[in-house]
């Protein structure tokens, strides 16, 4: 292919209020591109939203990855030998009954029907947030703990561990780590949770895990792999977005006085956040079980396809004016969550928790600001997952 | 119009619902979707067509009917 920008994947985000220039010169140049990734291997690499959405949508393109073509962007992603990655890596017919088995769970309804739980956390945090000294550090006083107790509380996972797997959590979500610790951040949690799971079938409880436990149609090992995803996505994910919108909205001064004029607007708002943030940019990995024409590029039976979700996301083709925070418009299209089958589990918890999260935030610390500049805030480059390292504040 | 929901397809992610819960339920059971309007009136086809067009796993479609 001639004219093909010279980009190797992973791209850092060199800012978090935009995808990196790469992704724009990529849709344009080559939408789908076979790229070196920073492993050596290559990928075809999708940054059009109509390519990402029949990719992730079509059954041909599989999610395990025990295969032997599954994209490997980084060197060192390697995790213990025995290490299951539950739902996320399981094709048809598997998957199907797998994810049934635990979606009635998360489904809207039931998502919508916590919120009084999670305002009142998000009510005591502020409570003390407000009442300790200025500055604070939004991602520990609010974004990290309100996710967690969350999840922590339908999980049945103790709260009081909660250093203990965000700091392991965070461990394998980071794209570079040296080897031995991410598969150390590995074992851990699966031991934790192992014996976790085992105190439970001895003394039930009423929880999901208690709940899997009881209809009896899952095996320990794969109720500790379970535990483990919806612990992990279920926290990490959710607090990276609290604190960067946090952050946007704090930069956009007429965007946040809409919402909190007319709280009607929050949900539309928070579907734009995700699509404008797309924190997951790096999570959507398939490999090919057939030849396949995408986009009018064959890929073969075997090849890794990378879906860069931030980039479908800024694609004009599919939001107009896609650099634009614009709380106004329709972004539910968006590929923050995913698509096809595996799209979220846990989005509607994630969309409440946001939106619950940011309306308390703006009526009652209505002066919110940054406690440093801008251009000193870290954000998370190299990980899989992306979000501001810590977000000091004032008020 | 009418409504189709194939449950076989169906991932329980929720986007009906979310779109118009006077449409669409889950089941409590396994999240699976529940058209509760098979046939929704004229002001509620914008909705239908949206939960299709936002249905990750291409469980929905809309049947043409004569009225």
């Amino acid at each position: 292919m001639t004219g093909q920008p010279d980009v190797t994947i992973p791209v850092p985000r060199r800012c978090p209020f935009a995808p990196p220039p790469e992704y724009q010169q990529l849709r344009e140049q080559a939408p789908v591109a076979r790229l070196t990734m920073a492993s050596g291997r290559t990928a075809w690499v999708l940054t059009r939203h109509a390519d990402i959405r029949a990719v992730l949508a079509d059954p041909r393109f599989s999610s395990d990855r025990s295969h032997p073509g599954f994209p490997a962007p980084q060197q060192g992603q390697e995790l213990a030998s025995g290490f299951k990655f539950s739902l996320i890596s399981m094709d048809p017919p598997e998957h199907g009954p797998a994810r049934r088995g635990v979606a009635g769970e998360f489904t809207a309804r039931r998502m919508q029907a916590l919120q009084p739980q999670v305002q009142q956390l998000v009510h005591t945090h502020l409570d003390a947030m407000l009442a300790g000294p200025r500055p604070a550090d939004l991602v520990q006083a609010l974004a990290l703990p309100v996710p967690s107790l969350v999840i922590c509380g339908l999980l049945g996972v103790p709260y009081a561990d909660h250093e203990f797997f965000q700091t392991r959590s965070a461990v394998l979500l980071r794209g570079r780590v040296p080897v031995n610790d991410r598969i150390q951040a590995g074992v851990d949690l699966m031991t934790y949770l192992d014996e976790l799971v085992a105190r439970r079938e001895k003394d039930p409880t009423d929880d999901l895990i208690g709940r899997q436990l009881k209809a009896g149609t899952i095996e320990h090992g794969d109720l500790v792999s379970l535990a483990l995803l919806l612990l992990i996505a279920g926290h990490e994910t959710t607090a990276n977005m609290i604190s960067l919108s946090a952050l946007a909205l704090i930069e956009n001064p007429a965007a946040r006085r809409a919402i909190r004029d007319d709280p009607a607007r929050t949900p539309g708002a928070v579907e734009e956040l995700l699509r404008y943030f797309t924190i997951t940019d790096l999570t959507l990995f398939r490999v090919a079980l057939a030849d396949i024409e995408v986009g009018g590029q064959l890929i073969r039976a075997g090849e890794p396809v990378i879906s860069l979700s931030l980039a479908g996301n800024h694609d004009p083709e599919a939001f107009a004016d896609p650099g634009r925070l614009d709380i106004g418009r329709d972004a539910r299209p968006h590929l923050a969550f995913g698509f096809g089958p595996h799209q979220c589990l846990g989005q509607n918890l994630a969309r409440m928790e946001l939106q619950v999260v940011l309306d308390t935030l703006l009526r009652r610390v209505p002066d919110l600001n940054l406690a440093v500049r801008f251009e000193d805030l870290q954000f998370k480059d190299d990980a899989f997952v992306y979000g501001a390292r810590e977000l000091p504040v004032t008020w | 119009m009418r409504i189709v929901a194939d449950s076989s397809r169906c991932a329980g992610a929720g986007q009906c619902v979310l779109t118009d819960p006077a449409l669409f339920d889950q089941s409590e059971e396994d999240g699976i979707v529940i058209v509760l309007t098979p046939h929704p009136a004229a002001a509620q086809h914008d909705h239908a067509r949206q939960a299709v067009r936002l249905c990750p796993s291409g469980a929905l479609s809309l049947e043409k009917e004569a009225r």
